[in-house]
């Protein structure tokens, strides 16, 4: 009997934990194996232990990986500048409209990403209306260009992960005791000094929080690269969907995304020290 | 904006009472920094429905050209289109399913049980959230191969349920921490046993949590590019269909689709508003008995 009622719990957990094992976790290590193969999709793959993959991979898609973290890192701030003041307006100021703001926050992702991003390619296209007015106040030169540029691939991760950085913010802005910061004002401290003492320091689980749900899916992300950028524009994800499925070297691929998981996971455990595990597990909801 | 019908449902809980006016300048700058944002937010969701109108010339949906609905009209004459519609919808019911129940059981076990490895499953659990889609799906592509199963239709709900159950997780833990256990004592002291308890106290008072959670799957799978473009073998969902056009120029039809579905996924979710107020009702008449 106590045997079965230790079990149980198990038997909840148990289907699912299998699931993500199996397609998963397992994928995952076997990523490791197959990025040490060596041999062609012609003659097959074995396993040669060929650590050299690595150093190759580093060096010839080096400005790739900076790139994604660059693009990635560049995304975040814009969205953190963006998402704050939204953020606070939703938690204190927008009353009982705050369901309608979360709304349409969380509007974009009722379409799929792709079709966004394909929206955002006709909007900046050369002949779209956006380029024409940044042309006409002089912002691009008269033959200036937005598609097909850094610019914006950066602003299109940017649109594609704002609500991921929005809704953490909110959760944290509006978890904050208003007391404290009326207290901070009854003494005598005046708004911006109670903001910038009592709101901001209380919102920082946010703003990691956020930071890394942008952060992590941009590094990986390959759409926007793709549909919004010139050839000089790519990012690592872009090269291993190639190398997976169009040049079919999957040693490298597999090495290039081992190595892009375990930069992540190093940021994670980083992360988790910071602020504890708890936190960052909540945060993702 | 066309979206603002939907506001009323979802009026959640009450405002807070008004505190103290604090600058109203800064309370007007802050308002047009977050309508300006939200306008950011909605553009290309507004420009795709409405060059879904558009009475294009050609192959290409670029310029406004002047308004019409034959697109509207033949909506389902592209077969290939269709055909990406119907997978992506087929497989997104198929793997909320799967995902739904294989989660919600994983939450009953966080969410009801203290057991030895609960902290590791926790964090488990998390990672999947945290894993870039390009290396779930490149991973799970890479066991495929070597495993030597051929991707297709079968390995696309896989991977749909593997990437949604960690989020339906996440979701019906949340109800379940407002909930209180002793209900579900009371029924077994009263001579319930396990599975009556299950089907007529827990899964009741879960269900609004697992109705949310079936609601994110859903969009989750129906939405999903980056992991399906690694095990879709010949099978083409809809955001595949409409990343292969998108270099060249996405046809309208695909447009007018994405409205619709856009359209669907709003009645879904004000239908489990609806359908949450309902139970929150029930809730409170079980109370007052």
């Amino acid at each position: 009997m106590r045997l079965r009622e230790r079990l149980l719990p198990w038997w909840f957990a148990g289907p699912a934990l299998l699931w993500l094992l199996l397609f998963f976790a397992i994928p995952l290590v076997n990523q490791l194996s197959v990025s040490l193969m060596s041999g062609n999709s012609e003659v097959g793959y074995d396993l040669t232990w060929s650590f050299s993959v690595y150093g190759d991979a580093i060096s010839t898609y080096g400005d790739q990986f900076v790139r994604s973290v660059l693009y990635a890192g560049a995304a975040t701030l814009i969205d953190l500048v963006i998402a704050f003041p939204l953020a606070y307006f939703i938690a204190y100021k927008a009353g009982r409209w705050r369901p309608f703001w979360l709304l349409m926050v969380v509007m974009p992702f009722f379409v799929s990403q792709v079709m966004r991003t394909a929206s955002w390619k006709l909007m900046i296209n050369d002949d779209g209306p956006i380029v024409s007015v940044l042309r006409d106040v002089g912002l691009l030169g008269t033959d200036g260009r937005l598609d097909a540029t850094a610019g914006a691939v950066i602003l299109g991760i940017a649109y594609n992960f704002l609500p991921f950085m929005v809704l953490p913010l909110y959760a944290a802005l509006e978890r904050i005791d208003r007391r404290l910061i009326e207290a901070a004002t009854d003494l005598h401290a005046s708004h911006f000094t109670a903001f910038r003492k009592v709101t901001v320091p209380l919102a920082i689980p946010g703003v990691f929080a956020g930071s890394l749900l942008v952060f992590i899916p941009a590094t990986g992300d390959f759409i926007n690269a793709a549909i919004l950028g010139s050839p000089n524009n790519l990012m690592i994800g872009n090269v291993v969907q190639s190398k997976f499925l169009t040049v079919l070297d999957y040693p490298t691929a597999a090495a290039l995304s081992f190595l892009l998981m375990t930069a992540i996971l190093i940021l994670i455990a980083i992360f988790g020290r910071l602020l504890g595990t708890r936190t960052l597990t909540e945060a993702a909801s | 904006m066309a979206t603002s019908t939907a506001t009323t449902p979802l009026a959640g809980e009450p405002a807070k009472a008004p505190r103290g006016d604090t600058g109203t300048g800064r309370s007007w700058a802050l308002g047009i920094w977050s309508l300006l944002a939200v306008v950011f937010l909605l553009a290309p969701v507004v420009f795709m429905v409405v060059f879904g109108f558009n009475d294009n010339r050609g192959r290409f949906n670029v310029d406004w050209q002047g308004f019409t609905l034959k697109h509207w009209g033949d909506a389902f004459d592209n077969g290939d289109l269709t055909d990406a519609l119907k997978n992506s919808l087929t497989i997104a019911v198929i793997s909320t399913i799967g995902a739904t129940t294989l989660g919600t059981f994983l939450a009953l076990a966080l969410g009801r049980y203290r057991f030895r490895g609960k902290t590791a499953t926790e964090l488990f659990v998390f990672l999947p959230m945290a894993t870039p889609e390009v290396v779930m799906g490149a991973s799970l592509l890479a066991m495929f191969l070597v495993v030597g199963i051929s991707t297709g239709y079968l390995t696309i709900v896989v991977a749909h349920i593997m990437f949604s159950i960690s989020y339906v997780v996440v979701t019906v833990r949340s109800r379940l921490q407002g909930m209180d256990p002793h209900i579900e004592e009371a029924a077994k002291d009263l001579g319930a046993g396990e599975m009556a308890t299950f089907f007529r106290i827990t899964l009741p008072m879960i269900l609004p949590g697992v109705l949310s959670a079936a609601v994110l799957a859903f969009a989750l799978s129906i939405d999903d590019y980056a992991v399906t473009s690694f095990n879709n073998g010949q099978t083409t969902t809809l955001p595949l269909y409409i990343f292969g056009a998108a270099r060249q120029g996405v046809p309208p039809t695909v447009n007018v689709l994405s409205t619709m579905l856009l359209l669907v996924v709003l009645l879904l979710m004000l239908a489990n508003v609806l359908i949450q107020r309902r139970l929150a009702r029930r809730d409170r008449g079980a109370a007052r008995a």
